[in-house]
């Protein structure tokens, strides 16, 4: 269980020093904030997009996360160190990703309470599907957001070049986490045609998943 | 007598068009030191790379205990100081070995020791970040030393060390020469390469133009290799 003493390491790293979850937290409280004032928060149409707000504020804040997951071993080159030990490169992406995962389903987790004020949503009833959307979700973002992590590393934009491959390969997790959390958000259950979009979502983790670990020494060792 | 530990075969590496490395092969045994000698951009940190599993060779085959670089079990035996000291200044210097020695299947216990030896114990639970340049790179060699590696590849390790640094590292790397382990060093301090080295080996411009055993004019006269077989 190698990729868990990674994934220990990363965490207490961020635990203490907070970079990108700083960063991260509040850049997705203030947008939250800022479209709370753009649309009506009492209007019916507040159910409708409340999927698709949610998702949006979390790609762009898993972007800030992500962004260091890799980054953080650039300084003193411990990357190298680390691709020298007997850990392979699947081990450490997967600790990586499950950091990356952590921490960004806590600051999900802070966010509905705050997304449940700011636009008069009730979300409690459905908690539990919730929960379990916001998993298979945050876990495709950080899958393929730490693969492009560990892809964009050493380059001088990286923090540009995230973003840019992350999010169109990104497009069918998110339209899918989207549309389940609106249906959620309404208060109805997914079942009928909507299961469709929790099977893209399942598939879609399950294949990146699987060929990021089986991609990820080739990008790394080069 | 045993196999070589270490053996590149015409190996070759290239970035874009310009070649990095060509045709360049030697081998070593247990309890051997090679000083990688040669000057900037000639090649060193990349042949030494190839041999850590951190870069792969365009052509050409090292073999580390008879399995390729990448593989666990011969980067398991692989200890590895590089440019950077490779340590994680946020956390703690404990933190630091102990994860270390996690990744290595190392006990916990053996940190201390390490941390004792390098005269780090007094600030095992310090952050890295405040510590001095000196104590960052003793800190740097108890990582690489930890898990009592039987190849040790070594760049430019001398480099900005201080006193007490320098003369830890000699120690520890003649108690691992004296316990058979091998050693691959790059270096610009030729007097401390010379006194420890067996073999000596010179890079020009990507290619092996020496590799030999290391003779007494090499050790009275340092700059003898560069004059001898170094372009003039």
């Amino acid at each position: 269980m190698i990729f868990l003493q990674v994934a220990a390491k990363d965490l207490r790293s961020e635990l203490r020093t907070k970079e990108s979850l700083n960063a991260s937290l509040s850049f997705a409280v203030v947008i939250l904030l800022l479209f709370s004032f753009a649309f009506d928060p009492s209007g019916e149409a507040v159910a409708e997009f409340s999927g698709g707000l949610l998702w949006l504020v979390f790609a762009f804040a898993g972007a800030l996360i992500l962004n260091r997951s890799f980054a953080r071993e650039l300084p003193n080159d411990c990357l190298e160190v680390l691709l020298a030990s007997p850990v392979s490169g699947a081990q450490l992406f997967l600790g990586k990703s499950v950091a990356s995962f952590l921490l960004l389903l806590g600051i999900e987790l802070l966010c509905l309470p705050i997304f449940g004020i700011f636009y008069n949503i009730t979300w409690t009833p459905k908690i539990l599907p919730l929960l379990g959307v916001f998993v298979l979700g945050t876990w495709g973002l950080t899958i393929l957001g730490t693969l492009f992590s560990a892809l964009t590393v050493n380059l001088s934009l990286r923090e540009l070049m995230l973003p840019m491959l992350l999010y169109p390969m990104l497009i069918p997790a998110l339209m899918a986490a989207m549309r389940l959390t609106t249906i959620l958000l309404s208060g109805n259950d997914i079942g009928g045609d909507d299961l469709v979009w929790l099977r893209l979502l399942i598939g879609f983790d399950v294949v990146f998943t699987t060929l990021a670990l089986a991609l990820v020494e080739t990008i790394l060792v080069r | 007598m045993s196999g070589p530990v270490l053996a590149v075969e015409h190996v070759y590496k290239y970035f874009g068009d310009y070649p990095a490395l060509r045709d360049v092969s030697f081998s070593l045994r247990g309890g051997e030191c090679l000083a990688l000698l040669g000057r900037n951009g000639a090649g060193k940190t990349t042949m030494l790379k190839i041999l850590a599993g951190l870069s792969g060779a365009a052509q050409g085959e090292v073999k580390l205990f008879g399995n390729s670089p990448r593989q666990a079990t011969a980067r398991r035996r692989i200890g590895l100081l590089g440019h950077g000291i490779g340590v994680y200044d946020e956390l703690t210097a404990i933190e630091n070995l102990t994860i270390f020695a996690q990744l290595y299947g190392v006990s916990k216990s053996v940190a201390r020791e390490w941390l004792e030896r390098t005269h780090l114990a007094h600030v095992a639970d310090s952050p890295v970040r405040e510590f001095s340049r000196g104590m960052r790179q003793r800190l740097a060699v108890a990582r690489a030393f930890l898990h009592s590696p039987s190849i040790l590849i070594l760049d430019e390790p001398f480099t900005a060390l201080d006193d007490r640094a320098i003369a830890l590292l000699q120690t520890l790397l003649s108690e691992a020469k004296a316990a058979g382990r091998t050693i691959i060093m790059s270096t610009h301090q030729l007097r401390e390469a010379m006194e420890l080295a067996s073999h000596v080996a010179l890079i020009e411009r990507g290619k092996l133009v020496h590799f030999g055993p290391r003779t007494p004019e090499m050790l009275m006269d340092p700059g003898y290799v560069y004059r001898t077989f170094g372009a003039v």
